[in-house]
């Protein structure tokens, strides 16, 4: 979208860059010291700062009330965030590991995602759900998954997935200002971690004020005539890095970031396949009943006739497997999604 | 002490409550028989009744306030009448309609009342966490609501309990946990399932005061009630209750209860904690005539509910798109770019290049 594109401009026009820890974190002390009604909970969120560093220095400003280590115990306080949300506070609950939610999915899925729903509307439950998704450290099939289908899959949530620092810190504030539950997945492997470093792509430039970046735009990281690659996450910067390789062979692929998956921006995703004809959707999650398949219908619902190819990567069916090499095979790289663009391109 | 007005105003509200559950027998049945169909009739779905368990409602819910939260089990009418949840329109959202209290997307077991701050889950403990959390924001805001968690027997093994017990107690919440022994989970005995008969012991892993009340009575639940109410308000904490309930109909309607010996039915309608508190309101010199009053006014309320939801409108079918969301994104965002939306220009900006 025109607007976002703006304002990535803008971003990078700032000297000042941050990691997307950073840029998550900045948002929710600010939004903490503006609302007294915003606290964090988490296992190891307060002392250790996150897993992650999702709540880094958080408790030395705002202290164990309003930044609160947790028993391992998910469906307590995951339900709890849910009992506070809809008491009109503004919880935000760290599931420590997305892999983590089948503990805690009751709490998830029939209190947190359907309250509002179910009670017509009376009660509104205004949460966020922060949890670090993804893999490519070989941290094998209960620790590495992304599940973002199975979230954006069942109605109630809204789901995000932030790709830079940029949108990290515009997402977050929008989600702790939106009324309705937010699933906030951050990726592991884009927090900018000293011990699992991170592509170049997303440590941007980040304004110090805080700034909202709204739901359901996609963003296009690059624009091309010849090949439209929806994606998100990590794979947003392989996809970037795919697209430099192929212009150098007279190749132009369109990069778009969806950002959202719930709600999704269709309309981005078929104005580009208008203009390229030509689809590939890359994701880090299970290929099967996915983000791949829906934004494929999507545009074959909304863009059939503009459709000439179409193609997806995503981990093929298979949990995630710990090795190196075989987690490596099933995880979409740089070469594959070069690959299937020229695939689409012949 | 509690006193006379008390005890007849939790008269009041638990003959309010059996009548309710005896009416909602004979209109759930319309349209239903003779060979049982639940996918018939004006009252959609199961339905739950608690005739048998109204001590329990009436003895917490005196000592609450509107802004105290409650969330209640699948079997949550006589808790939702003790709390002051408006009757007419949870009639009317038991009948599917409307202007029900969740207009018609909750029915009997996911009943909401922001106004009293009640709201009940269908799935068996998950209401304690959410009741935890209210508990948590209370105390962050410095103010001394408290919140109770309702539950039945069979749920004391679930995860979700043991989980709220524990987050409570390390963090001092204003909670209490009622446990509603009726002794069955559906067709399942608690000794064939429970570890311990007496299901206030589960407070002693987490080190918080557990109380049994082994009667059927509405005064002794009023005590025991009291007493962790206000130690909640105080400051001090969580209690976990267990009181001694009957269910005199079946785990829901259409029920046969083949599992259940006659004679645990008959005990179950003989120990009646209703007649058992007229008992006590005779005793303290109030007459009969008195106790028909309460009856009557108590009989017209239900009446009165019932015939209201009836008159009320279905929900248009559109309604079912609402309510997803507070702030529901753009359409344009969410509805999947059907075909028929997509403009026919494919010819122009469409690609076979």
């Amino acid at each position: 979208m025109a607007t976002e594109s703006r304002d990535y401009t803008e971003a990078t026009e700032t000297d000042r860059e941050l990691t997307m820890s950073r840029a998550m974190v900045e948002a929710i002390a600010w939004e903490m010291r503006e609302n007294e009604e915003v606290f964090y909970m988490g296992e190891d969120v307060a002392d250790y700062g996150g897993i992650f560093s999702s709540t880094t220095g958080l408790l030395d400003e705002f202290g164990r009330d309003r930044v609160m280590d947790v028993p391992i115990s998910e469906t307590a306080y995951l339900g709890a965030a849910v009992g506070a949300a809809q008491a009109g506070m503004r919880p935000i609950a760290e599931l420590m590991f997305v892999d983590f939610f089948g503990v805690a999915m009751d709490q998830i899925y029939n209190n947190m995602a359907k309250n509002t729903y179910m009670s017509g509307g009376s009660f509104s439950v205004p949460m966020v759900l922060t949890t670090a998704v993804g893999g490519t450290y070989n941290d094998a099939g209960q620790h590495s998954q992304t599940l973002y289908g199975t979230f954006a899959h069942l109605p109630g949530m809204k789901v995000v997935v932030p790709s830079t620092a940029y949108d990290a810190k515009g997402l977050m504030h929008s989600a702790i200002r939106d009324d309705d539950p937010v699933v906030y997945m951050f990726h592991k492997r884009l927090m900018g971690l000293g011990w699992m470093p991170s592509p170049s792509g997303p440590k941007t430039g980040v304004p110090k004020d805080d700034y909202t970046i709204p739901f359901g735009e996609a963003d296009v990281k690059r624009p091309g005539d010849d090949v439209t690659v929806v994606t998100l996450g990590l794979h947003v910067h392989r996809a970037m890095e795919a697209a430099e390789q192929l212009d150098d062979d007279g190749i132009d692929a369109e990069v778009i970031d969806l950002r959202t998956l719930v709600p999704l921006d269709t309309e981005t995703v078929l104005d580009s396949v208008r203009k390229t004809g030509k689809l590939l959707v890359v994701d880090e999650d299970y290929q099967s009943f996915g983000v791949t398949g829906e934004i494929i219908a999507r545009a074959a619902e909304g863009a059939l006739d503009d459709l000439s190819a179409v193609k997806r990567l995503a981990i093929p069916d298979v949990p995630i497997p710990y090795a190196r090499s075989l987690e490596d095979e099933v995880n979409p790289g740089t070469d594959d999604i070069a690959a299937a663009v020229r695939e689409l391109h012949e | 002490m509690v006193s006379v007005t008390d005890l007849q105003t939790m008269y009041e509200q638990m003959v309010t409550a059996r009548h309710y559950e005896e009416r909602l027998v004979d209109e759930y049945l319309v349209g239903k028989q003779p060979a049982f169909d639940i996918s018939a009739g004006p009252i959609p779905g199961e339905l739950h009744l608690a005739a048998g368990h109204e001590a329990s409602g009436a003895g917490v819910c005196m000592h609450l306030r509107d802004d105290d939260t409650v969330t209640a089990p699948h079997r949550p009418h006589h808790i939702a009448i003790a709390k002051g949840v408006d009757l007419k329109r949870m009639t009317a959202e038991i009948f599917g309609r409307k202007t029900g209290l969740c207009r018609g997307k909750g029915g009997h077991m996911h009943l909401f009342d922001p106004d009293v701050n009640f709201a009940c889950s269908g799935i068996i403990a998950q209401g304690c966490p959410p009741a935890v959390g209210a508990a948590m924001a209370a105390k962050k805001r410095n103010t001394d609501a408290v919140a109770v968690a309702f539950l039945g027997e069979g749920a004391i093994d679930q995860g979700g309990f043991l989980e709220s017990l524990n987050l409570a107690a390390v963090h001092d919440l204003p909670v209490v946990f009622v446990v509603e022994d009726n002794d069955w989970a559906i067709s399942m005995p608690k000794d064939r399932v429970t570890d311990v008969q007496n299901g206030a012991q589960r407070a002693a892993g987490f080190d918080l005061p557990g109380v049994r009340i082994d009667s059927d009575d509405a005064t002794a639940v009023y005590e025991a009630a009291g007493e962790a109410v206000m130690r909640a308000r105080d400051g001090n904490g969580p209690t976990l209750i267990e009181v001694q309930v009957h269910r005199r109909m079946g785990h829901f309607m259409g029920d046969a209860e083949a599992y259940r010996p006659e004679a645990d039915i008959d005990r179950a309608k003989q120990r009646d904690s209703i007649e058992r508190l007229a008992e006590d309101l005779r005793s303290h010199g109030v007459t009969d005539d008195e106790l028909d009053e309460i009856r009557e006014r108590a009989h017209e309320r239900v009446e009165e509910a019932i015939s209201w939801a009836k008159e009320q409108p279905e929900p248009a079918p559109e309604e079912a798109y609402e309510n997803v969301f507070t702030n529901p994104p753009a359409q344009a965002a969410t509805d999947g770019g059907s075909a028929t939306d997509a403009p026919d220009d494919a010819g122009e900006t469409g690609g076979d290049n």
